[in-house]
């Protein structure tokens, strides 16, 4: 047997694929850290990498083809075979299922006769899922080729499927499928802002690149991104460190499932967001900037690239910013292809650098040694929005809001089980009630907080509140009633982690995997407590040993819910002891009867 | 002043630079490892050198030696954690000893045996990994691959070639060569490499000397290798103290 002898990919380009990745390199200037890029960009157009593709790259940028086929087989949306014309993903979070996902997605591929996961054979579609797309509050959702599509039902399936069998481009199809809603159900501090375009920048410049850093120390501003780590620290150290040059990194990456504030502050603030990029930037001596946009936000990219060059136009972006002799720094948006580690930074860091995203090891940290092992100040979407705020409010009007170690507002994706799933904006300090009646929600079993890394809790907690000191949170808040089954929560969110688990070190890979299993196991009724025993098992490994967070926090979702709802997965076991249901000593009565025997020894003993 | 940190109690010299296992290692203390090479840098994936550092666990090759470290290698809970690893890495692939080749040379099997695994903890997950014998020399039996990225570093770094490298994520993570072919027959590797050499488990194999030194007489089947990996590592010269 050989290994992957036969490609089905074309042995030569056409003259206008030849020309098409010539264009695309040499808009990248032949530069192997835009690798990711060119890959996504050449995939656009090709609808898949062709394997004379690769080897054409890999002289260009003078790299091994393995790398290539390395980086490209990494992220879930790039294609070293060809997916079909129309590559259909459905969004596969817990609240797409809860809004009725899986049906649809079993219509239509009954509609267009397809398997899950398989390419039609005339090579016009596929249909498959993928990781939570950040539509939860307008679900259930799909990505074709990348685009969003929102709120899908029986009747929009149909018409989709129609569109595909039709071959109508994607660009023909109505504009209303890919209409996205922000859903703005609360506005505090960032979602009222109103702010002129410049005016925190400008703030900034008459306080100096010290002074901002003092102010965002004293704001006490912490991370939005989920581990809360001090802003003014990071910067401080980042300014401080020596290099050849900084870096601004805007992590856009957002993965988390249940998680979809940075699409909104992306929609609707993003002159917040670079403006609080530039502010850093001022802070930290850096020239360059980045944005980096999870593909699954894809279509907001024109409306990103026309507000950073609205932002040059008014010189807030470009050489001399605002007539600040020297003051230069700029923006440039890099985008993901379906890798939810990329939300750890170092991970992110090596994907702008065009490499797997594989988390580093840590120390060195960014702030020393980021992109390019240059000094690099790498924050939430949130964060930045939050620190323009800072630097224009002033730290000690600034930290009055929120609680005394959670200060300012926090941004809450609130979806599932309520009436009124959107974004909600509070100062720290709310109670998880308090949101659970401004959404609308009754009969409330349980509330996922900050995602399946995050945690579980169920309706006596429900006055906890969220903040560094109790609930910390990125910003995920899913609503379960008590019509859900919290053991297939779970059981979602397992499946997740093993999706996503970038495979480097050994407890994630194989952990994530087994844990897969053993969920599977219990769903299907053949589950024992020696499994639940063994989660337990798998979670101590998996924390004690993991490279990253991935891993650490894998097992949390089944923790939780069997610490809240463990009736949820005893019901399903096949015994609840260790005695196994089948009766052997019984088994053998057949056998005494025809040997007449009776005896001690045709009779097995207990135990054994 | 000479900096030292604890291992296990007892005190650990070390060089600004090194880390808690090459520190370790040259002071001629012994912390399980395998996908750790000495001759080249650590990166940390297989986490068997996990010990603990001041209580928190850390993969020992990678974290960086400091004065006063206290270092907890050599006890119970963390054996237990090193031998659910390897048993990890025997369900994740498709590991045969007795008709493997390297049955003897193998450090899997060897840490196997150091560390006790009389079980094998986790279903085997029987992963399709084809063969690739297209080179005339050599063979690459994937199903052993533990994803050390040990023949990926030396084929980089020491011959200059990347014929290997690892694609895929997650579960599906594999070794793959440099041809467009896919095929080890149209790479340019070379017997003399210094990626044949590297494998911890038997997934290089040159062809035609297989078996040439009886089970039973290899590396492995003389002493354990907690006795051996030391002889690897590059030490201090005896009794020479830092200053």
């Amino acid at each position: 047997m050989v290994h992957e002898a036969v490609s089905p990919s074309p042995r030569f380009l056409e003259p206008k694929d030849l020309s098409l990745l010539q264009q695309v390199l040499g808009h990248h200037a032949n530069d192997s850290t835009k690798l990711l890029q060119i890959l996504r960009e050449v995939q656009e157009h090709l609808g898949f990498i062709p394997n004379a593709a690769v080897s054409f790259i890999a002289e260009a940028l003078d790299i091994p083809r393995n790398r290539i086929e390395s980086v490209a087989s990494f992220y879930s949306f790039l294609h070293l075979r060809s997916q079909g014309t129309y590559r259909v993903l459905f969004s596969d979070n817990i609240t797409d299922r809860m809004l009725g996902s899986q049906t649809l997605m079993e219509r239509m591929c009954q509609q267009l006769w397809l398997q899950p996961g398989k390419v039609s054979e005339d090579g016009l579609l596929s249909i498959g899922t993928t990781s939570c797309t950040g539509m939860c509050d307008q679900g259930p959702a799909m990505l074709v080729n990348e685009r969003a599509i929102t709120k899908l039902t029986h009747q929009r399936i149909q018409e989709i499927g129609q569109l595909i069998r039709n071959r109508t481009p994607l660009n023909d199809w109505p504009a209303d499928f890919f209409y996205v809603e922000d859903n703005i159900h609360r506005a505090g501090l960032i979602l009222g802002n109103t702010m002129a375009y410049g005016e925190a920048l400008q703030a900034g410049l008459t306080l100096g690149g010290a002074a901002i850093v003092d102010v965002v120390k004293r704001s006490g501003l912490r991370g939005r991104g989920g581990a809360g780590y001090p802003t003014g620290l990071k910067w401080e150290a980042c300014r401080n460190a020596k290099g050849n040059q900084h870096y601004v990194v805007c992590n856009a990456d957002e993965g988390e499932p249940g998680t979809f504030k940075d699409r909104v502050l992306l929609t609707r603030q993003a002159d917040l967001v670079f403006e609080g990029m530039t502010l850093c930037a001022l802070a930290v001596g850096a020239k360059q900037g980045f944005l980096y946009l999870r593909g699954e936000y894809r279509y907001l990219l024109d409306h990103l690239k026309g507000v950073l060059q609205r932002r040059r136009e008014s010189n807030l972006l470009g050489v001399d910013i605002l007539g600040q002799s020297g003051f230069d720094f700029d923006i440039e948006i890099h985008l993901g292809a379906g890798a939810y580690i990329c939300g750890e930074e170092s991970a992110l860091i090596e994907s702008l650098e065009g490499e797997r995203g594989v988390p580093r090891n840590r120390p060195p940290f960014p702030v020393t040694q980021g992109y390019l092992q240059q000094p690099t100040a790498l924050d939430n979407v949130e964060t930045f929005c939050q620190a323009a705020l800072a630097i224009h409010m002033g730290a000690d009007k600034y930290s009055a809001i929120g609680t005394s170690k959670s200060t300012g507002s926090k941004l809450i994706s609130v979806s599932g089980d309520c009436p009124r799933p959107g974004i909600y904006e509070y100062p720290f300090g709310v109670s998880v009630q308090e949101i659970l009646n401004d959404c609308g929600a009754v009969n409330t079993r349980a509330v996922q907080i900050s995602g399946p890394s995050g945690i579980c809790i169920g309706e006596h907690e429900f006055g906890r509140k969220l903040g560094f000191e109790d609930l910390p949170t990125a910003g995920a808040f899913m609503v379960f009633d008590d019509s859900r089954d919290m053991f297939e929560v779970a059981r979602n969110f397992v499946h997740f982690f093993a999706h996503e688990s970038c495979g480097f070190c050994t407890p994630c890979r194989v952990g994530t995997s087994m844990l897969k299993q053993t969920m599977d196991k219990i769903a299907a009724g053949q589950g024992t407590h020696y499994d639940l025993a063994e989660v337990e098992n798998l979670d101590h490994v998996l924390q004690t040993t993991s490279h990253c967070g991935l891993g650490r926090t894998a097992c949390n979702p089944v923790l939780h819910t069997l610490k809240h709802f463990r009736p949820a997965y005893e019901s399903r076991l096949k015994s609840l002891s260790f005695k196994p249901a089948f009766d052997l000593d019984g088994a053998l009565a057949r056998a005494r009867q025809m040997t007449g025997r009776d005896d001690a020894g045709a009779h097995l003993k207990e135990n054994e | 002043m000479s900096d030292t940190f604890q291992l296990d109690g007892q005190p650990v010299v070390f060089e600004s630079g090194q880390t808690v296992m090459q520190a370790a290692l040259a002071a001629g203390h012994y912390i399980p490892h395998l996908c750790y090479h000495p001759e080249f840098k650590p990166h940390g994936s297989c986490k068997l050198c996990t010990v603990k550092v001041n209580g928190r666990t850390a993969a020992s090759c990678t974290m960086p030696a400091e004065a006063g470290l206290e270092v907890e290698s050599d006890s119970e809970e963390l054996n237990a954690l090193r031998r659910t690893l390897v048993q990890m890495l025997f369900a994740d692939g498709n590991h045969f000893c007795p008709s493997c080749e390297k049955s003897g040379n193998c450090i899997l099997q060897a840490l196997g045996y150091d560390l006790e695994v009389h079980s094998a903890g986790f279903r085997h997950q029987f992963p399709d990994r084809p063969l690739d014998a297209s080179h005339p020399d050599i063979l690459l039996d994937f199903n052993r691959c533990i994803l050390c990225e040990l023949c990926v570093n030396a084929s980089a770094e020491v011959d200059g070639k990347h014929v290997f490298a690892l694609a895929g994520r997650g579960n599906s993570k594999h070794l793959i060569v440099n041809a467009e072919s896919g095929l080890l027959k149209d790479t340019d590797i070379a017997l003399t490499d210094k990626a044949m050499s590297v494998c911890p488990v038997g997934v290089i194999i040159k062809k035609g000397v297989g078996f040439s030194t009886p089970i039973g007489e290899r590396r492995y089947d003389q002493r354990p290798i907690s006795e051996q990996a030391l002889d690897d590592a590059p030490r201090l010269p005896s009794g020479e103290a830092h200053d």
